[in-house]
């Protein structure tokens, strides 16, 4: 039971370091990025899942019944956070979009020699 | 893409409906799931896909790129004007019980101001960076 | 189903697939948040990360190219270094709250209140829009502040160039008028 009650986390904890992994693994700029909202998502679905009520319904008011509700706080917070890693992402893939233009490369290592060189 | 005769009767049936349905789930937010966040990331879906289909200078002429630009602050300005108006009725910033006399009613104006605030700018916002990004093509 | 997209997009060299997975990946989380009772959160996501994403990332390839390089860096610190932070992370979680349990903390601080009252001090029933928009409005502006901001930051980042290389085309005026607008 209390290991079962757990297994939310450890799913978002697996996903997240997947996002890290490839964050930090690759050198390619458009895989980071991809790995950053992967990184994202994983902690959109910790919060969402903190808010979770077992047996519980969206945060609708309804007139009949006496439902319960799940709590509709961190849906607010992670609500905004979504458009807001969006407009984020567009900012980085601009970046790299530059970094093309100048360095004619979006490969980590390569654009580290031609700084070099 | 812009010789595709599928492709542009099929836009020019679906993008009606999905300029309503962003207005539905605009308006309905306040019952359903939706608001200005997801109503203006629809919104701006219509045009892109409108952009896509047609190309983007045909697009441009019926959004311009400042035009989109213009949204994006206006939506901002609203949202803070709407804190401003409160403020000057005698609540604090952002406080809806005073935009009208029952605060019930009030609340529920502020509410639909602030939600077109929030449309106007993620449309514009999306719509202008989705031109930025296309017109680099075009200059390569 | 997420973990193995996920894993699918470490393994991937050609980035079209990527993007595509990125959007399966969206599309996904958006049907896990609709299980977890966060419909406007999974609104959101489907529209937001299964659409515009992808179509900014397309968009992104088609001006960078689409062919990933055989990296030649170990992955070995990496690997450890994920490793290391994933058990330390597990082991944090032993103390965590369980899954759906009503007698959570996170459900005993204001939450109950925007339940209880929201019908009487807002009069709308979608509980997430009210206290998006009214509860926490400052939240809410400070957000469409940040997305306003990222729209000038593209802005300067995409729309400078054209101007130096002194093109002619028609895009450049508006840009500087977009500016004043903008600033």
């Amino acid at each position: 039971m209390n290991v079962l009650g757990l297994v939310n986390y450890w799913a978002f904890i697996f996903l997240m370091m997947v996002g890290f992994y490839i964050l930090i693994s690759q050198g390619n700029l458009i895989k980071k990025i991809v790995g950053l909202s992967i990184f994202q998502t994983s902690v959109f679905i910790l919060y969402i899942s903190m808010g979770k009520i077992r047996g519980g319904t969206a945060p609708i008011l309804m007139s009949e019944g006496d439902p319960v509700y799940s709590n509709p706080l961190p849906h607010v917070l992670i609500l905004t956070a979504i458009v807001v890693g969006v407009a984020t992402t567009a900012l980085g893939l601009s970046l790299v979009v530059r970094i093309h233009e100048a360095y004619g490369t979006i490969e980590e290592d390569e654009i580290h020699d031609h700084d070099l060189a | 893409m812009e010789d595709n005769v599928i492709l542009r009767i099929g836009a020019k049936i679906l993008i009606p409906f999905i300029l309503m349905f962003a207005l539905y789930v605009q308006f309905h937010g306040d019952y359903g799931p939706g608001g200005g966040f997801q109503a203006g990331v629809i919104f701006a879906a219509a045009f892109i896909l409108y952009a896509l289909i047609y190309g983007v200078d045909t697009a441009k002429r019926v959004l311009p790129l400042r035009f989109a630009w213009f949204c994006g602050a206006l939506g901002v300005w609203i949202y803070a004007g709407v804190g401003v108006v409160t403020l000057f009725m005698g609540a604090e910033f952002l406080n809806y019980n005073v935009l009208r006399h029952d605060p019930e009613h009030g609340q529920e104006l502020g509410i639909l101001l602030v939600e077109l605030g929030v449309l106007t700018t993620v449309f514009g916002v999306m719509v202008a960076i989705f031109y930025m990004f296309a017109a680099r093509r075009q200059v390569r | 189903m997420l973990a193995v997209t996920a894993l699918a997009l470490l393994k991937l060299r050609n980035l079209f697939a990527v993007a595509m997975l990125a959007g399966i990946y969206s599309l996904l989380s958006a049907g896990l948040f609709v299980a977890l009772d966060a419909v406007d959160v999974a609104f959101t996501e489907a529209a937001v990360g299964a659409g515009i994403s992808t179509i900014l990332l397309l968009g992104t390839l088609s001006l960078v190219g689409h062919d990933q390089k055989k990296s030649t860096r170990s992955s070995v610190v990496p690997l450890l270094v994920v490793l290391v932070t994933g058990s330390i992370l597990v082991y944090g979680t032993l103390d965590m709250p369980p899954y759906g349990d009503p007698g959570n903390p996170a459900h005993h601080h204001v939450a109950p209140h925007y339940l209880e009252e929201s019908e009487h001090e807002i009069g709308i029933p979608n509980v997430v829009t009210s206290v998006l928009a009214s509860y926490r409005g400052y939240d809410t502006m400070g957000e469409t502040t940040v997305i306003f901001t990222a729209m000038v930051g593209v802005l300067l980042l995409m729309g400078g160039v054209r101007r130096r290389e002194g093109s002619a085309t028609l895009d450049g005026k508006p840009d500087r008028e977009g500016d004043a607008h903008g600033g």
